[in-house]
């Protein structure tokens, strides 16, 4: 082989690697975005009904209810325009509190429930996630959105 | 006053930060050599300077002055005086002038041994650490002042985030700080050799030991920060990708790839161009990570600021330095470059396939973590990209990365034989293949298969680190061999085989661990694997600055005990916020994790309880990385000065 010749081999190599690597890592990236959807959009049939989804929303106070046998347990999320039913199984953050803002995975049932498995609140008792806090703005209501301090 | 102290000493600090970009430059300009010699006191002096004002603000907190803003947000009279000076870097402000104080002591650094590099180089290198310190003072001095005060002072303050309250905090931050700030030095020498035009072996001899000991850090600070993680949120995670985690990986990934290069560049001249545009990108990642944590994109425990302009700042910054060195590696590098011929089959070929997985490593990574923000910025809608992602991506680069280390281990430098290198390879493949096997059998009957496969890459590296050894072993004294040979090889072995414990570690705790969410009423005994846990009894307790509710559990395995732990949920009043303490059982082949969840009624509480086999192996195979890189520190070779005054003398005058 010249230099030419291996040069170009080289390169070949290196555009053929790094095409296949690039068109793996987007599939691998498209199949494991996770949306976001507000119980508004869940109830205008936005959100899909075949993959996880993230939803966010202050958990409605004396929503809360649990099965004493197990670690079932379900809550209402509200954006303050509509509400979702989310049932989880597990265990909940530090943070998790009736009329507070946070965020769960799951996946959405034929029936338009939301099974969660997993649920996140931040430690901080001002926090709302920013989505919560987006996706609640547009009814204007008194939020504090801050991450203090 | 002494806070008025502090905020003098930063002014002046940055005055001093100015004549340590400007006066260097005017000297290379001009050529005079005694404005050079000024960039080595400036520096010192920036140090000296913005030490004291740390020292100011660390008084503060120890006296409590809350009439200073920073000291009354984040410390409160309950809180122990060791957190109370941990807190100056508790938020944002602190952490800046924390980030600003290693900046200059990497730069004081460099001023020590500054006379063993070529004048105008080591000028270059300190106007260049000057300047990213001038645009982080003003945005300290603009943003984020920590010495501003409020008056009247409050009574007491709002207390430390009590996820911080913790040793892990007291070291983490410094560790990871010096790690990649400590990556400012490699990019203050890939500039000087753009504005020189010549980058020479002895070049990548001085960087390397800078970069390797920047390296070092971050790995420390990456495993530290890691550890700190599992035992302080409560439930036994390890690594979350989560983006902060990542602004700290990336660079570390390049930072790795970088070591290797400019090992290539310097045994055998080969790759210098590329080792300079690591050099750089690595240090533009470090940026880049400062942005996220400190520009309040991120809503994350790590993520203090949330002020815009603040944002806005740093990525000027980032643009300024970043867009400022890759315009001159444009328009500069094609002529550094030269150098090196090499075979296809030779160690040099796997070194640079390696630092180019690892790029694309790091480009998954940025993807993963940008792309959210991006879309975001843009108002296309909130998506987040989750750990499977990553999970799943790293798997698939690292596969033959790991492969390619294996054999790179033994290929020579210049050319190797195909042949010579598969028998070899051959060898400690096939003991690598039957270990694993077996392990894996033994260790993980139900995930054989992804258990083996993890089992068998950590083998093949430790094989080849093995073969490495054995293959400068002469046939006389093995003793005399071993001593002789050089502390470099031994760094370099060592962190070799700390990647295949770090990788058995993740391995046998992703395949092997046990996870266990119940409820647990009270005196209830739950089987947990081989073990038996009782749920003894619960109590309310007292700390000096929150209260806490303590759960005891038995654990006893085959009727014998082995421990009695005592977990806790802690409440911080001043913040009203909750914190998991774990009971932990550490263990070399597994940890045994127990935490509170939250109480169900009628004393009964829902608890995790894993076991976590081998998850100590994923941090002490990076505190071997990290030594490794230590040891390869101290090897004389790197950075020998006497070979570099041999420069020296013809380095003045050259500039192209």
């Amino acid at each position: 082989m010249t230099p030419r010749h291996r040069r170009m081999a080289t390169i070949t190599v290196l555009v053929v690697g790094m095409g296949l690597a690039t068109a793996l890592i987007l599939r691998a990236f498209n199949e494991n975005l996770m949306y976001f959807y507000s119980p508004s959009e869940i109830a205008a049939g936005k959100a899909p009904s075949a993959r996880d989804f993230r939803i966010g929303g202050m958990v409605v106070v004396g929503s809360v209810e649990r099965n004493p046998e197990s670690l079932e347990m379900s809550f209402t999320l509200t954006d303050y325009a509509h509400q979702t039913r989310v049932s989880y199984a597990g265990i909940l953050p530090d943070l998790f509190r009736e009329g507070q803002g946070i965020v769960a995975h799951g996946r959405l049932t034929p029936e338009g429930s939301f099974i969660a498995h997993e649920v996140l609140a931040k430690h901080d008792e001002n926090y709302m996630p920013p989505e919560v806090a987006a996706s609640l703005k547009p009814q204007s209501l008194p939020t504090t959105a801050a991450n203090a301090p | 006053m002494l806070p008025e102290l502090g905020h003098f000493a930063v002014a002046l600090a940055l005055a001093v930060a100015i004549l340590q970009t400007v006066l260097p430059s005017l000297g290379l300009a001009f050529k005079r050599p005694a404005l050079l010699a000024l960039a080595g006191p400036a520096a010192r002096w920036q140090f000296a300077l913005l030490v004291l004002a740390f020292l100011t603000l660390g008084y503060g907190f120890l006296v409590h002055d809350f009439s200073l803003i920073y000291v009354a947000n984040n410390s409160n009279t309950a809180l122990p005086w060791f957190y109370r000076l941990s807190a100056i870097w508790g938020a944002h402000e602190g952490s800046l002038l924390l980030w600003i104080v290693i900046l200059a002591g990497w730069g004081y650094a460099v001023s020590r041994r500054v006379h063993e590099l070529p004048a105008d180089i080591g000028a270059i290198v300190l106007a260049v650490i000057g300047f990213v310190g001038v645009t982080f003072l003003l945005f300290m001095l603009f943003t984020s002042n920590p010495f501003a005060r409020a008056w009247p002072a409050p009574i007491d303050g709002g207390d430390l985030n009590p996820l911080l309250q913790d040793v892990g905090l007291i070291v983490h931050p410094p560790l990871l700080y010096m790690g990649y700030v400590g990556f400012v030095v490699p990019f203050g020498f890939a500039v000087a050799a753009l504005i020189k035009g010549r980058l020479t072996a002895a070049w990548a001899r001085w960087a390397r030991p800078w970069t390797l000991a920047a390296w070092t850090f971050l790995t420390v600070g990456i495993a530290l920060g890691s550890f700190w993680a599992y035992y302080e949120l409560g439930w036994g995670g390890w690594w979350f990708w989560d983006p902060v985690e990542n602004a700290s990986f990336m660079p570390w990934l390049l930072g790795t790839a970088l070591i290797h290069s400019l090992a290539a560049s310097e045994k055998r001249g080969v790759f210098k161009n590329w080792t300079v545009l690591l050099a750089i990108t690595t240090f533009a990642l470090s940026l880049l990570g400062t942005f996220l944590v400190r520009s309040g994109v991120l809503t994350s425990v790590h993520a203090f600021a949330t002020d815009p302009a603040r944002g806005v700042f740093v990525l000027g910054i980032l643009g300024t330095i970043v867009g400022g060195s890759l315009g001159l590696y444009a328009w500069r590098g094609p002529r550094t470059l030269a150098g090196g011929s090499y075979s296809t089959i030779s160690r040099e070929t796997f070194l640079l396939a390696n630092s180019l997985l690892l790029c694309v490593a790091t480009m998954t990574v940025l993807l993963g973590t940008l792309y959210p923000l991006v879309l975001d910025a843009l108002g296309m809608g909130k998506i987040s990209v989750g750990p499977p992602y990553f999970n799943r991506v790293f798997v698939w680069v690292m596969a033959p990365l790991i492969v390619l280390l294996g054999l790179g281990q033994s290929a020579r430098w210049k050319e190797d034989s195909l042949h010579r290198l598969l028998i070899r390879a051959a060898l400690f493949g096939g003991g690598a293949l039957v270990l694993a096997a077996a392990c894996a059998v033994s260790l993980a009957p139900d995930s054989r298969w992804r258990a083996g496969a993890g089992l068998l890459a950590a083998f093949w590296i430790l094989g080849s680190v093995l073969a490495g050894i054995v293959q400068r072993l002469p046939s006389r004294s093995i003793w005399q061999t071993l001593r002789g040979l050089p502390l470099g090889f031994y760094g370099q072995a060592l962190a070799h085989a700390g990647f295949a414990v770090t990788l058995i570690g993740v391995t046998l705790t992703s395949t092997q661990t046990i996870d266990l969410h119940t409820r647990a009423a009270l005196g209830a005994t739950l089987s947990l694997g081989p073990y038996e846990v009782t749920f003894d009894s619960i109590r309310d307790l007292e700390g000096s600055n929150y209260r806490a509710t303590e759960g005891q559990f038995t654990i006893t395995r085959d009727g014998e005990l082995v421990r009695i732990v005592h977990p806790q949920k802690r409440f911080y009043q001043v913040r009203g916020v909750a914190m998991t303490e774990a009971g932990i059982v550490p263990g070399i082949t597994r940890d045994l994790y127990i935490s509170l969840g939250e109480p169900l009624g009628d004393g009964a509480w829902s608890v995790r309880m894993h076991i976590k086999a081998f998850v100590r192996w994923l941090w002490f195979g990076a505190l071997m990385m990290a030594l490794g890189g230590f040891l390869a520190v101290r090897d004389r070779r790197v950075g020998q000065p006497q070979l570099a005054g041999l420069e020296q003398t013809n380095a003045l005058g050259r500039t192209s």
